[in-house]
């Protein structure tokens, strides 16, 4: 088996480690970071690492390896973080995403960004570790210090604490062997160890050149600086005279925690050091790496497991594959209530086994297609912080209905769209502190980004709480762009003006948007799902931007009912409650309009029998069982037969091959096979109100005319 | 039942037979005692009718919608659109599911009796009548001994307007 075979599942696999990565960064607390999670973060960069490593990615390994040593001085507390280490941080995980995607597209990844992130960590590293003067002794101290908490270390840190202590007050020699070093490194190698501390004497060939160094600072910290430039293998430090504190600094120096290339150096470096020195060391490291490896191992695993690549359209063949399974099973079931039921027990039994199963099983695989818009939110944070930063202004995000389950080929499409629509928020619609300040606001904008199933659609919202759009200013520029404006248009309208190709009403153009392809590219691509945008907003208040996508293959919680011996089902979202009304809460208005008394309401009502003629159907108000629906913001008193119970159901497009039907949203396959309507709500008012028109005779066939909405 | 997988059966052998360039194959079906033919390209599958679900406020020869492995198709009723006199639901009422554009459509008639191989001289003009039916959606007249068959042209007769079956609004 090639081993390019497993490419996709390590590309797979390094995408969620960056995914978590990302994230744990973000929820980071800079001030108090929690000692898990940064673990977590340094576990995933290692994983990454070893990932790369066995596959040949060098540039990924390299940049992960660098990174990954800044994470591990980070978790031991010997980097202090700060806001702009973790952007640093995010920024290399941004450049790791890229070079895994090269990777994954066959290439090799961006030479030029890979050197500059490289630098930039590098440089990182030596501001914050070793590169500052004054690092000599103080600094030294508080480095060490942290060590003993962690992970297994136990044993070489106590000795190594005490011996810190006396650190401090003498500085010790230290020769320091750079094992195959070109000269050009060398040098720059041997400026940086004489920031360090000062070179007494240095000597040597390409094959082991040494310097002997007079430093306040710990063999561990040194190659902890000088591993950025070269690999722990190619670094030997031992105390260069037999002072009592030193060969044990040397043994601290040499566990540190590089699992996978630590324990190769280590058994190198032992010639000059005291006999005694390396055992505490040896014997602590093996069991620490192993414990490190495995965990990650463990980890690694897990998560290689959590994912499966599957084409759509296989899993397509198996829902529908699953639909005829019920149907079938739903049919044995008939024929076998003909049977006798005490002499074909087992039969009945079995029977039923294979109804929950199939049930079982149809569930599972509808939810295959079925993710949250979680999946969509969970990318905005680190979107709205970054630019939010980068337009100095101060927003807070909020997501809403993150749970809301949307088909997946929808939910790929939407993350253009919505990254726009925020973008534009970030930008045009929250104003700067200062201008939010002045205008009475807080100065931190909120920006909320929500979903919901609302009236057989999917309301997708970006709301801030901005500058709202500007009027006059739309339309001046609407007339200046040649598009025919006046005064008399609604908001409405005008808020559409910003669809137009090229409108953009921002006075400069930034790199953020502005540049006016933004907004009829979302329209196009929200239409192209069957969907549209609108826009509320209101000056001085904030912008909402709405889009609404049809249901089409989403699931939806549905509550069934019957009328005659049809079946329905009612957005779950609309309903509010049901009741069985008396005659003396019902009152009419001009002669047939009946309304219905709910808590000093006065609902209208809706009589589904005589809207969707309806044969057999109970027609005394009083008989009946009422379900009070929410639609468009109104309420209204629908009259049935009967509630049949809860459900999910999978929403099908009834224009696919029919056409849009007044009142109905959408259909649905039933568990036994049959096709159920969804009803929408607010439509299902206005048919009434067009029906009631008419004089309210019992219709005695389907009526021919064709109502289009 | 036996009927539909008979039929079904036929469809496949047709769909397997060398088709001559110049000759095309035909789903003869009836209606009353009308025999109409439709290209049997067209056609999909035949099934019974069962389990159709009424949609209210359409016309009444759309008798409504049915679930064919997953996908909603409307079912229309040819026979009342063509008003017939027995309109009967029963073992032999077949639905012909056919493919127009991208629209998948079932067809109910009284039943469905062969394929036929028709040469082009054996299909007649279609005659400018057409009270009930407009010869619009007729491809012609196949002529076959005694017998004729009214061949329909099932993409112009299901997208027409009449037949309400696509919103011309959207589409």
């Amino acid at each position: 088996m090639d081993i390019t075979d497993f490419y996709d599942t390590f590309f797979e696999e390094a995408e969620e480690l960056l995914g978590d990565m990302e994230r744990l960064l973000l929820e980071l607390d800079v001030d108090e970071p929690d000692a898990e999670e940064l673990n977590a973060i340094f576990r995933a960069a290692h994983s990454i690492k070893g990932g790369a490593g066995t596959f040949g990615f060098l540039v990924l390994q390299e940049t992960t390896h660098i990174l990954e040593n800044l994470l591990d001085h980070t978790r031991r507390g010997e980097l202090a973080l700060r806001r702009d280490i973790v952007d640093t941080f995010l920024e290399a995980k941004d450049m790791l995403h890229d070079q895994l995607n090269a990777y994954r597209n066959g290439e090799e990844p961006d030479q030029e960004a890979f050197e500059r992130i490289c630098k930039t960590l590098k440089q990182m590293a030596l501001d914050e570790l070793g590169g500052d003067p004054g690092a000599k002794s103080p600094e030294a101290k508080p480095a060490a210090a942290p060590e003993p908490v962690k992970e297994s270390e136990t044993t070489v840190s106590a000795d190594g604490d005490n011996d810190s202590e006396s650190d401090q007050e003498q500085e010790m020699t230290l020769r320091v062997a750079l094992l195959n070093v070109a000269e050009k490194d060398r040098g720059l190698l041997v400026e940086e160890l004489a920031q360090l501390g000062s070179v007494i004497e240095q000597q040597g060939d390409d094959k082991r050149y040494e310097v002997t160094l007079k430093t306040g600072v710990s063999g561990e910290d040194i190659e902890a600086v000088m591993c950025f430039i070269i690999d722990t293998e190619q670094l030997e430090i031992s105390a260069a005279e037999p002072v009592n504190t030193a060969s044990k600094e040397t043994s601290a120096a040499k566990a540190e925690p590089e699992p996978t290339t630590a324990a190769p150096a280590e058994t190198k470096s032992d010639a000059p050091s005291k006999p005694e020195a390396p055992a505490p060391a040896k014997a602590a490291k093996p069991p620490a790496s192993s414990q490190d490896k495995k965990s990650q191992s463990g980890k690694a695993k897990g998560s290689g497991e959590s994912s499966l690549r599957v084409p759509v359209d296989k899993v397509d063949q198996i829902i529908n594959l699953v639909g005829e399974l019920i149907i079938t099973q739903s049919m044995l079931d008939q024929t076998a209530s003909e049977i006798d039921g005490m002499t074909h027990s087992a039969l009945h039994n079995g029977l039923n086994l294979l109804q929950r199963n199939a049930r079982d099983l149809q569930e599972s695989v509808m939810s295959i297609r079925m993710m949250p818009m979680d999946y969509v939110f969970s990318r905005f944070p680190r979107l709205v912080r970054d630019l939010a930063d980068k337009l100095n202004k101060d927003v807070e995000l909020v997501t809403e209905g993150k749970s809301t389950e949307l088909d997946k080929s929808l939910i790929e499409r939407i993350i253009d769209p919505l990254t726009h629509l925020v973008r534009n928020s970030l930008d045009h619609g929250i104003e700067s502190p200062d201008e939010r300040e002045a205008k009475g606001k807080p100065r931190g904008g909120k920006l909320t980004l929500s979903a919901q199933h609302q009236g057989g659609n999917i309301l997708i919202e970006v709301i801030d709480d901005g500058a709202g759009l500007n009027r006059a200013k739309l339309l001046a520029k609407a007339e200046s762009n040649g598009l025919a404006v006046s005064d008399s248009m609604s908001d409405d309208e005008v808020w559409q003006l910003i669809f137009a190709p090229g409108f953009s009403t921002a006075e400069q153009v930034s790199d953020v948007s502005g540049r006016g392809v933004g907004m009829d590219v979302v329209k196009r691509n929200i239409q192209a799902m069957g969907g549209h945008v609108e826009i509320l907003s209101r000056e001085g208040q904030g912008t909402t931007t709405r889009i609404v996508l049809p249901l089409t293959l989403a699931i939806l919680d549905g509550m069934s009912i019957k009328v005659g011996k049809e079946v329905f089902i009612l957005p779950l979202g609309t309903v509010l409650e049901s009741l069985q009304p008396s005659r003396d809460e019902l009152y009419t208005m001009a002669g047939s309009d009946q309304l219905l008394k709910v808590r000093d309401e006065y609902l209208p009502v809706i009589a589904l029998h005589q809207v969707l003629d309806i044969e057999d159907a109970r027609t005394e108000l009083t008989e009946c069982i009422v379900v009070i629906v929410q639609g468009e913001g109104r309420r209204y008193a629908l009259m049935v037969d009967d509630l049949i119970g809860q459900q999910q159901v999978v929403v099908k497009n009834l224009e696919t091959n029919y056409r849009k039907v007044p009142g109905i949203s959408a259909a649905t396959i039933l568990g036994d096979g049959s096709v159920a309507l969804i009803l929408d709500i607010a439509d299902l008012h206005r048919l009434s109100r067009r029906k009631t028109g008419q004089p309210t005779h019992k219709p005695t066939k389907p009526t021919q005319e064709v109502l289009t909405s | 039942m036996t009927a539909v997988s008979q039929a079904n059966a036929q469809l496949q052998q047709a769909n397997a037979a060398n088709l001559d360039a110049h000759s095309s194959e035909f789903l003869v079906f009836s209606l009353g005692d009308e025999e109409y033919a439709v290209d049997i390209l067209k056609v999909q599958e035949i099934r019974g009718y069962e389990n159709v679900t009424r949609i209210a406020n359409a016309p009444d020869f759309i008798k409504g919608v049915t679930n064919l492995r997953g996908v909603i198709v409307p079912i229309v009723d040819l026979r009342i659109k063509f008003h017939l006199a027995n309109i009967e639901y029963g073992g032999q009422t077949v639905v012909i599911v056919v493919n127009v554009g991208d629209r998948v459509v079932g067809i109910v008639v009284d039943g469905v009796s062969d394929v036929m191989t028709l040469t082009p001289d054996q299909i007649k003009p279609a005659p400018e009548f057409g009270v009930t039916m407009s010869s619009d959606y007729l491809s012609g007249l196949g002529s076959l001994e005694d017998r004729m068959l009214v061949l329909v042209d099932i993409d112009k007769l299901l997208t027409s307007e009449e037949m309400a079956l696509v919103d011309k609004t959207t589409h």
